[in-house]
């Protein structure tokens, strides 16, 4: 997995995907503001995963065009105004399915990895 | 809620946030990203950083901010639209910079435009747009027609209809028409002559129409024993009795005959066209015997086909049908097949040729046009190459740079064509008024399809004027353009080329044009000159028509007499005439013959010869050259009318080598003259049309007493049109009931038979004209522009000592689209 700070200018397709993926499982429990979402994938990872910013912001204006995470501005625990963004019903159904994505390819590759 | 509606709900809501709540978006965008960079900052100073290195370190993680602001702002929609808002803008303020560019290239394409536009409506309207009555595409015209293809669209015999109507399964129904002019008068207005269509009972209920007040005729008032009656259209209940919707029931007269208003059309009614004010039942205005001939081709015949028979089963019927009438009659002029014609093509088929002719012609105009403004943004495309070259490298991509060209060029045909419509309305208003002649001529004014054919051409020119330039710069010149300095920036050889084929291209066009234009002008100027056969010059005609069945062959032969007596005496006139049609008017009809001192001919084969009746005076007073023998004498009138005159061309044809004079003539269809007339005199040939060959030509004595209807020319000494009034006057005094039409000169009459050649012909040339202009102003700009890029280069060639000669010489060869050898 490559989703490292250094090649993260432009993603392709796969780490795309995959960041969505990552994106909406860690908002689905409570709504997260940017800042947060990435410092959560980040510490769950063992800080292998770095987010950049470079990535993250249009990844979740993308997910909030496509209907599928809403944002709002609202107070964080500090008391400054930032924007948290939720899950819709859309994007709990797209996180659904693009975790079984996962597991299904996860798993498929690693038979082959570890295949022999 | 599902949640694919949910989905869709959402995202409604964040495209509208994103396109009306642009602005709040970029500041909520800001906000996000200084909140980010704030936590990035407090983390860092949590590490123990100084506050200057904990931003510093914050911001080269976090990058460049304006790229991070680009991506996220790409992801929303609308992206297309803010591009497209800053190109047009960009474009337009190009444009403004060069103003007289602008407004060169805006009105050439407006007159490109307007011009087709214009030509497009008409088109519409006349030759596409369905015919406003009930079933267009189920109705056809039915003709006659030879079966060897001699001519395919012959009207039709009255028992040849009755036959098809009686034998025939392919169609609902079929009707009979025939179009014919009364003379109006009574209830103290004036007399006037009117044109009316008479109808089998039918026609009207076929073709959809439902009355506004009374009925419509039945089966009973199209009877020849039935009550006389007549439908009035719109216009003529509006013009003539005020929109009076008591004047159904009431009587008007028809040629002096009183005829029962059963009914009124409504106003969107105007077949066959708009000329039509009355509509007669037709069986009641023939005679039972007119309506039993297979040789008198006298009817228009339009039929409803059945719904599942298509016209080429219904041809074939009836072509069967056809040639068993002409099994049973192989003598006489019976035609042995039909052509049928969807009813509109019959309408237009006239007018057809031309105007799809002038509609390519103002194609070519457009296209030189687009052409033209293509070549001037070549020239200046060639001119921005150091600004392109600098956008491309500093990462504008091609699509861009194509896309900004093409904007631009679709704001001049956006402009252009904003002006090209309002051409377009002032043009067709000035084609209706001078063409008022046209079939459907009610039916032009721009619509939507028009609208939709102006958006159509807009997008056409902007794209070909764009998409050439645009395509014509490539990215492998962007290092040697920017290494060039700005002297001789502006021609690559590519372009050069280009320019080159696009002024070959339009030269070739115009030219194309300028041909077409001098071939018509020729064809009408042969037809202006052509000569008829009589006197043409002060010579004034007008039209007579006494009511039929009112007055018997000697009051009628009477009235002659007087007339050209009267006439004659009026101080001006050097001499008149009667005739019932002059030469250059067109056919009076034809007739079978036979020659009595001839053995019979072949059967099927006959004799055929066009006829007019004359006074005995016509040929003195027309100048029409007497070859042989004499012309009739006044006393050869009514029983004693058993004389007639050829022409030259059917003594030619009918008597090689022997004496015409004292020969004998049967003429079948004359049934009203005496049986056996004999040859008195050989007249030079005249020709019906001035661009028709002469025809073989029988006179008759006008003076038997047969016709009603004539043609009085007078030759007068000076301008002919100052005579009408006294010659009105006179007629007048004779018969103040008479109604006089279409007075004119004999120029005017051959110049109406020329009018459809004129009309194209003078609308080519204008646009051959046109493109010439278009063409020249196109080499002008293309030259002045690469000139004036030369400026400095001339400049130092003359301090270097090279002669002014020369330099005008290279700039005016075709060596100047060249790029200047370096």
């Amino acid at each position: 997995m490559s989703v490292d700070s250094q090649s993260m200018g432009k993603p392709s397709d796969l780490v795309q995907g995959t960041l969505d993926l990552l994106i909406l499982k860690t908002i689905s429990l409570e709504p997260k503001h940017g800042w947060a979402i990435a410092k959560r994938i980040q510490q769950i990872s063992g800080e292998v995963l770095q987010v950049q910013q470079g990535s993250l912001y249009p990844a979740l204006h993308r997910l909030e065009q496509q209907g599928w995470v809403r944002a709002k501005w609202a107070e964080t625990d500090t008391g400054r105004k930032a924007k948290f963004y939720s899950l819709t019903a859309a994007g709990r159904a797209q996180l659904a399915a693009e975790k079984e994505n996962w597991s299904r390819l996860s798993g498929a590759i690693n038979l082959v990895v570890q295949e022999g | 809620m599902p949640i694919s509606q949910l989905r869709w709900t959402d995202k409604l809501r964040m495209l509208l946030h994103t396109l009306f709540g642009r602005k709040s978006a970029d500041a909520e965008l800001d906000r996000e990203l200084r909140f980010h960079l704030d936590e990035q900052i407090a983390e860092n100073r949590a590490a123990g950083m100084s506050e200057r290195e904990a931003r510093q370190a914050a911001l080269r993680l976090f990058g460049n901010p304006g790229v991070v602001r680009q991506h996220a702002r790409e992801t929303w929609s609308w992206q297309w639209l803010e591009t497209l808002a800053r190109d047009t803008r960009q474009g337009a303020r190009r444009l403004m910079r060069a103003p007289s560019f602008a407004l060169t290239a805006i009105l050439v394409l407006a007159l490109g435009i307007g011009a087709n536009i214009a030509l497009f409506t008409v088109v519409n309207a006349v030759l596409l747009k369905p015919l406003p009555v009930a079933h267009p595409d189920r109705l056809v015209r039915v003709y006659e027609a030879k079966s060897n293809g001699a001519f395919q669209d012959n009207t039709v015999a009255g028992a040849c209809f009755v036959r098809w109507q009686a034998e025939s399964r392919s169609f609902l129904q079929l009707a009979i028409k025939n179009s014919h002019s009364y003379n109006l008068s009574g209830s103290g207005q004036l007399p006037e002559v009117v044109q009316a269509e008479q109808s089998s009972w039918n026609l009207l209920p076929m073709l959809g129409v439902h009355p506004i007040a009374g009925r419509l005729f039945n089966a009973n008032d199209d009877r020849p024993d039935a009550n006389a009656t007549v439908i009035l259209t719109e216009g003529v209940w509006k013009r003539r009795y005020g929109s009076d919707r008591s004047i159904v029931g009431r009587t008007i007269d028809l040629d002096s005959k009183p005829y029962t208003v059963i009914g009124i059309l409504p106003a969107w009614f105007r077949y066959p066209d708009t000329r039509v004010q009355f509509w007669t039942p037709l069986y009641h205005e023939y005679s039972h015997e007119m309506m039993q001939h297979y040789d008198r081709h006298t009817f228009d015949v339009v039929g409803q086909l059945k719904p599942d028979i298509t016209m080429a089963q219904a041809t074939a019927e009836l072509n069967t049908i056809q040639r068993q009438i002409r099994q049973q009659n192989p003598d006489g002029p019976v035609n042995d097949a039909v052509n049928l014609r969807p009813i509109l093509d019959g309408e237009v088929r006239n007018i057809k040729q031309g105007l799809y002719a002038l509609l390519a012609a103002t194609g070519c105009l457009l296209l030189i046009a687009c052409l033209n403004i293509a070549n001037l943004l070549v020239a200046r495309a060639a001119s921005r190459g150091r600004e392109t070259a600098i956008r491309t490298a500093l990462g504008g991509s091609r699509v861009q740079l194509i896309r900004a060209q093409i904007i631009e060029s679709l704001l001049l045909s956006l402009a252009g064509g904003a002006l090209g419509v309002a051409l377009a309305c002032g043009a067709v208003q000035w084609l209706v008024h001078v063409r008022a002649d046209l079939p459907r001529v009610d039916a032009i004014r721009i619509d939507g399809t028009a609208a939709l054919f102006a958006v159509a051409c807009i997008v056409f020119c902007g794209l070909i004027a764009g998409l050439l330039p645009a395509l014509s710069a490539s990215d492998k010149e962007i290092l040697r353009v920017l290494q060039e300095s700005s002297r001789s920036a502006g021609s690559g050889r590519s372009r050069a080329h280009l320019r080159r084929l696009l002024l070959t291209a339009e030269v070739s066009l115009t030219v194309v044009l300028l041909i077409a234009a001098g071939l018509l002008i020729k064809s009408y100027s042969a037809m202006r000159t052509s000569d008829l056969g009589c006197a043409t010059r002060d010579v004034l005609t007008m039209a007579l028509n006494q009511p039929k069945g009112v007055k018997t062959p000697q009051q009628i032969a009477a009235f002659y007499d007087v007339l050209l007596e009267r006439v004659r005496q009026i101080p001006g006139v050097k001499a008149a005439a009667a005739i019932t049609a002059l030469p250059g008017q067109g056919s009076d009809g034809d007739n079978v013959y036979i020659i009595r001192e001839h053995p019979p001919l072949p059967k099927g084969q006959v004799l055929d010869a066009t006829r007019r009746f004359i006074d005995p005076g016509y040929f003195q007073a027309m100048q029409i050259p007497l070859i042989a023998g004499r012309t009739f004498t006044n006393d050869e009138r009514l029983q004693r009318a058993d004389k007639v005159i050829i022409s030259e061309m059917l003594a030619r044809q009918s008597f090689k080598g022997e004496d015409p004079l004292g020969k004998h003539l049967n003429v079948p269809a004359m049934d009203d003259l005496p049986r056996t007339l004999e040859i008195v005199g050989v007249v030079a040939d005249t020709r019906e049309l001035p661009a028709a060959d002469p025809l073989p030509t029988i006179y008759y004595p006008l003076l038997a007493g047969t016709q009603r209807y004539i043609m009085l020319a007078v030759r007068t000494v000076g301008d002919p049109a100052a005579m009408a009034e006294p010659v009105k006057r006179t007629i007048a005094s004779i018969d103040s009931n008479l109604p006089i039409a279409d007075v004119m000169t004999m120029d005017e009459v051959i110049g109406q038979a020329a009018v459809d050649t004129s009309f194209e012909a003078t609308l080519l040339a204008g646009f051959a004209v046109l493109s010439l202009v278009l063409a020249a102003v196109g080499l002008f700009g293309v030259l002045s522009f690469l000139v004036t890029q030369r400026t400095t280069e001339i400049g130092v060639r003359i301090a270097l000592g090279a002669r002014r000669s020369k330099s005008c010489g290279s700039c005016s060869s075709m060596d100047c689209a060249r790029p200047s050898p370096d």
